[in-house]
Protein backbone atom coordinates (compact mmCIF):
# COMPACT_ATOMS: atom_id res chain seq x y z
CA UNK A 1 0.00 0.00 0.00
CA UNK A 2 0.95 3.79 -0.72
CA UNK A 3 1.97 5.63 2.81
CA UNK A 4 1.81 9.85 2.61
CA UNK A 5 3.43 11.83 5.01
CA UNK A 6 2.30 15.75 5.06
CA UNK A 7 3.46 18.63 6.76
CA UNK A 8 6.19 18.25 9.27
CA UNK A 9 5.29 14.37 9.38
CA UNK A 10 6.58 14.77 6.03
CA UNK A 11 10.02 16.55 6.89
CA UNK A 12 10.43 14.60 9.65
CA UNK A 13 10.41 11.35 7.58
CA UNK A 14 11.87 12.80 5.11
CA UNK A 15 9.91 11.86 1.56
CA UNK A 16 6.02 12.34 0.72
CA UNK A 17 5.25 8.71 -0.44
CA UNK A 18 6.37 5.66 0.14
CA UNK A 19 5.05 2.45 -1.21
CA UNK A 20 5.54 -0.46 1.81
CA UNK A 21 4.11 -4.58 2.26
CA UNK A 22 2.68 -5.11 5.31
CA UNK A 23 0.40 -7.59 6.84
CA UNK A 24 -0.28 -4.75 9.55
CA UNK A 25 -4.22 -5.37 10.28
CA UNK A 26 -4.59 -1.63 11.64
CA UNK A 27 -3.13 1.48 11.52
CA UNK A 28 -2.21 1.32 15.14
CA UNK A 29 -0.23 -2.22 13.58
CA UNK A 30 1.07 -0.47 10.84
CA UNK A 31 2.40 2.63 13.45
CA UNK A 32 4.04 -0.13 15.12
CA UNK A 33 5.85 -1.67 12.26
CA UNK A 34 7.16 2.04 11.06
CA UNK A 35 8.43 3.37 14.25
CA UNK A 36 10.62 -0.01 14.40
CA UNK A 37 12.46 1.00 11.16
CA UNK A 38 14.93 4.08 11.81
CA UNK A 39 14.51 7.03 14.41
CA UNK A 40 12.88 9.09 12.00
CA UNK A 41 10.35 7.27 12.04
CA UNK A 42 10.05 6.64 15.97
CA UNK A 43 10.44 10.41 15.91
CA UNK A 44 7.37 11.63 13.66
CA UNK A 45 4.99 8.72 15.43
CA UNK A 46 6.44 9.39 18.95
CA UNK A 47 2.99 11.23 19.94
CA UNK A 48 0.11 10.26 18.28
CA UNK A 49 -2.53 12.90 20.00
CA UNK A 50 -0.33 14.87 17.46
CA UNK A 51 -1.59 13.25 14.29
CA UNK A 52 -4.20 12.27 12.39
CA UNK A 53 -4.61 9.83 9.65
CA UNK A 54 -6.49 9.08 6.48
CA UNK A 55 -7.32 5.44 5.31
CA UNK A 56 -8.33 5.80 2.03
CA UNK A 57 -8.26 9.41 2.01
CA UNK A 58 -10.93 9.44 4.51
CA UNK A 59 -10.12 10.70 7.81
CA UNK A 60 -10.12 7.61 10.51
CA UNK A 61 -8.83 6.81 13.75
CA UNK A 62 -5.71 4.64 14.63
CA UNK A 63 -7.73 1.64 15.32
CA UNK A 64 -8.56 1.19 12.07
CA UNK A 65 -8.87 -1.81 10.30
CA UNK A 66 -7.05 -1.84 6.99
CA UNK A 67 -8.45 -4.44 5.07
CA UNK A 68 -8.37 -3.56 1.65
CA UNK A 69 -6.63 0.09 1.91
CA UNK A 70 -4.87 1.10 -0.85
CA UNK A 71 -3.59 4.28 0.84
CA UNK A 72 -3.13 5.14 4.19
CA UNK A 73 -1.91 9.38 5.07
CA UNK A 74 -0.23 10.55 8.14
CA UNK A 75 -0.08 14.23 8.63
CA UNK A 76 -0.91 16.81 12.06
CA UNK A 77 -4.21 18.89 12.49
CA UNK A 78 -5.49 20.40 10.11
CA UNK A 79 -4.88 23.87 9.42
CA UNK A 80 -7.17 24.97 6.62
CA UNK A 81 -9.46 28.25 5.95
CA UNK B 1 -22.02 23.59 -5.85
CA UNK B 2 -18.67 24.20 -6.83
CA UNK B 3 -15.60 23.29 -5.35
CA UNK B 4 -12.54 24.45 -6.98
CA UNK B 5 -8.80 23.75 -5.49
CA UNK B 6 -6.68 25.33 -7.23
CA UNK B 7 -2.52 27.29 -6.92
CA UNK B 8 -3.26 30.44 -8.63
CA UNK B 9 -5.02 33.57 -7.98
CA UNK B 10 -8.96 33.98 -8.26
CA UNK B 11 -11.12 36.84 -9.02
CA UNK B 12 -13.39 37.57 -5.82
CA UNK B 13 -15.52 40.23 -7.84
CA UNK B 14 -15.84 38.13 -10.88
CA UNK B 15 -16.58 34.82 -8.13
CA UNK B 16 -19.01 36.87 -6.33
CA UNK B 17 -20.92 38.36 -9.50
CA UNK B 18 -20.99 35.09 -11.23
CA UNK B 19 -22.46 33.53 -8.28
CA UNK B 20 -25.01 36.01 -7.19
CA UNK B 21 -26.12 35.48 -11.47
CA UNK B 22 -26.93 32.04 -11.23
CA UNK B 23 -30.13 32.27 -8.70
CA UNK B 24 -32.58 34.32 -9.34
CA UNK B 25 -34.62 32.70 -6.26
CA UNK B 26 -32.44 33.19 -3.71
CA UNK B 27 -32.54 36.79 -1.41
CA UNK B 28 -29.30 36.32 0.24
CA UNK B 29 -25.60 35.54 -0.90
CA UNK B 30 -23.09 35.62 1.77
CA UNK B 31 -19.49 35.70 1.06
CA UNK B 32 -16.70 35.03 3.37
CA UNK B 33 -12.86 35.74 2.14
CA UNK B 34 -10.18 34.59 3.97
CA UNK B 35 -6.83 37.02 3.65
CA UNK B 36 -3.05 36.00 4.73
CA UNK B 37 -2.16 38.29 7.50
CA UNK B 38 0.74 38.65 9.90
CA UNK B 39 -1.10 39.46 12.89
CA UNK B 40 2.09 37.81 15.20
CA UNK B 41 4.13 40.71 14.20
CA UNK B 42 6.70 37.84 12.88
CA UNK B 43 7.48 39.95 9.53
CA UNK B 44 5.46 37.46 7.50
CA UNK B 45 6.71 37.08 4.02
CA UNK B 46 5.38 33.71 2.66
CA UNK B 47 2.15 31.17 3.82
CA UNK B 48 2.85 28.12 2.36
CA UNK B 49 -0.03 26.14 1.84
CA UNK B 50 0.17 22.33 1.34
CA UNK B 51 -2.60 20.19 0.94
CA UNK B 52 -3.61 16.82 -0.06
CA UNK B 53 -4.73 16.43 -4.02
CA UNK B 54 -7.81 13.94 -4.31
CA UNK B 55 -8.27 13.60 -0.22
CA UNK B 56 -9.09 17.64 -0.15
CA UNK B 57 -11.82 18.22 -2.61
CA UNK B 58 -13.45 14.80 -1.17
CA UNK B 59 -13.20 16.38 2.15
CA UNK B 60 -14.46 20.15 1.00
CA UNK B 61 -17.81 18.11 -0.89
CA UNK B 62 -18.65 16.29 1.88
CA UNK B 63 -18.73 19.15 3.98
CA UNK B 64 -20.35 21.30 1.59
CA UNK B 65 -22.81 18.40 1.03
CA UNK B 66 -23.39 18.73 4.83
CA UNK B 67 -24.32 22.34 4.96
CA UNK B 68 -26.82 21.75 1.94
CA UNK B 69 -28.36 19.15 4.32
CA UNK B 70 -28.50 21.73 6.99
CA UNK B 71 -29.71 24.77 5.66
CA UNK B 72 -32.14 25.86 3.05
CA UNK B 73 -29.54 26.67 0.08
CA UNK B 74 -29.33 27.16 -3.17
CA UNK B 75 -25.94 27.16 -4.04
CA UNK B 76 -22.35 26.45 -2.39
CA UNK B 77 -18.76 27.54 -3.83
CA UNK B 78 -15.99 27.09 -2.36
CA UNK B 79 -12.60 28.14 -3.40
CA UNK B 80 -9.04 27.56 -2.07
CA UNK B 81 -5.83 27.68 -2.93
CA UNK B 82 -2.06 26.33 -2.15
CA UNK B 83 0.87 26.97 -2.85
CA UNK B 84 2.94 30.34 -1.64
CA UNK B 85 0.71 33.21 -1.02
CA UNK B 86 2.24 36.47 0.69
CA UNK B 87 -0.02 38.75 3.16
CA UNK B 88 -2.36 40.29 1.49
CA UNK B 89 -3.42 37.49 -1.34
CA UNK B 90 -6.67 35.63 -0.83
CA UNK B 91 -6.31 32.09 0.31
CA UNK B 92 -9.96 31.15 0.10
CA UNK B 93 -13.47 32.22 -0.58
CA UNK B 94 -16.88 30.20 0.40
CA UNK B 95 -20.19 31.96 -1.04
CA UNK B 96 -23.99 30.82 -0.08
CA UNK B 97 -26.96 31.30 -1.73
CA UNK B 98 -30.48 31.00 0.53
CA UNK B 99 -33.97 32.16 -0.06
CA UNK B 100 -33.36 33.66 3.51
CA UNK B 101 -30.29 35.47 5.33
CA UNK B 102 -29.97 33.08 8.60
CA UNK B 103 -29.26 30.33 6.38
CA UNK B 104 -26.74 31.86 4.16
CA UNK B 105 -24.85 32.81 7.12
CA UNK B 106 -24.97 29.90 9.44
CA UNK B 107 -24.44 27.98 6.33
CA UNK B 108 -21.43 30.19 5.29
CA UNK B 109 -20.29 30.09 9.40
CA UNK B 110 -20.47 26.48 9.11
CA UNK B 111 -18.31 25.97 6.27
CA UNK B 112 -15.80 28.11 7.57
CA UNK B 113 -15.26 26.34 10.94
CA UNK B 114 -15.09 23.03 8.93
CA UNK B 115 -12.75 24.04 6.59
CA UNK B 116 -10.33 24.90 9.30
CA UNK B 117 -10.05 21.29 11.06
CA UNK B 118 -11.67 18.85 8.97
CA UNK B 119 -9.99 19.70 5.20
CA UNK B 120 -6.62 18.52 4.57
CA UNK B 121 -4.53 21.52 4.14
CA UNK B 122 -1.88 22.83 6.31
CA UNK B 123 -0.65 26.41 6.78
CA UNK B 124 3.94 27.37 7.07
CA UNK B 125 4.84 30.55 8.15
CA UNK B 126 8.21 31.79 6.21
CA UNK B 127 9.81 34.67 7.67
CA UNK B 128 13.41 35.66 6.76
CA UNK B 129 14.81 33.85 9.58
CA UNK B 130 12.52 31.24 10.52
CA UNK B 131 9.94 28.82 8.76
CA UNK B 132 7.55 27.15 10.89
CA UNK B 133 4.14 25.08 10.88
CA UNK B 134 1.13 26.93 11.87
CA UNK B 135 -0.42 24.94 15.35
CA UNK B 136 -4.02 23.93 15.20
CA UNK B 137 -6.12 25.99 17.73
CA UNK B 138 -7.95 23.87 20.30
CA UNK B 139 -10.58 26.87 20.02
CA UNK B 140 -10.88 25.54 16.21
CA UNK B 141 -11.52 22.15 17.64
CA UNK B 142 -14.05 23.92 19.85
CA UNK B 143 -16.03 25.19 17.22
CA UNK B 144 -17.31 22.58 15.52
CA UNK B 145 -19.00 21.35 18.82
CA UNK B 146 -21.15 24.55 17.84
CA UNK B 147 -22.65 22.44 15.32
Amino acid sequence: MDILYFAWVRERIGLPKERVTTKAATVAELVTELRAREDRYAAAFADLSALRVAVDQELTDFDASLEGAREVAFFPPMTGG
Amino acid sequence: MRIVVQEEPFDLGAEAEAFAASRSDMGAIVTFTGVVRDLSGKDLEVMEIEHYPGMTEKAVEKIASEAAQRWSLGDVLVIHRYGRLVPGDRIMMVATAAPHRRDAFEAADFLMDYLKSRAPFWKKEHTAATAGWVAAKDEDEDALSRW
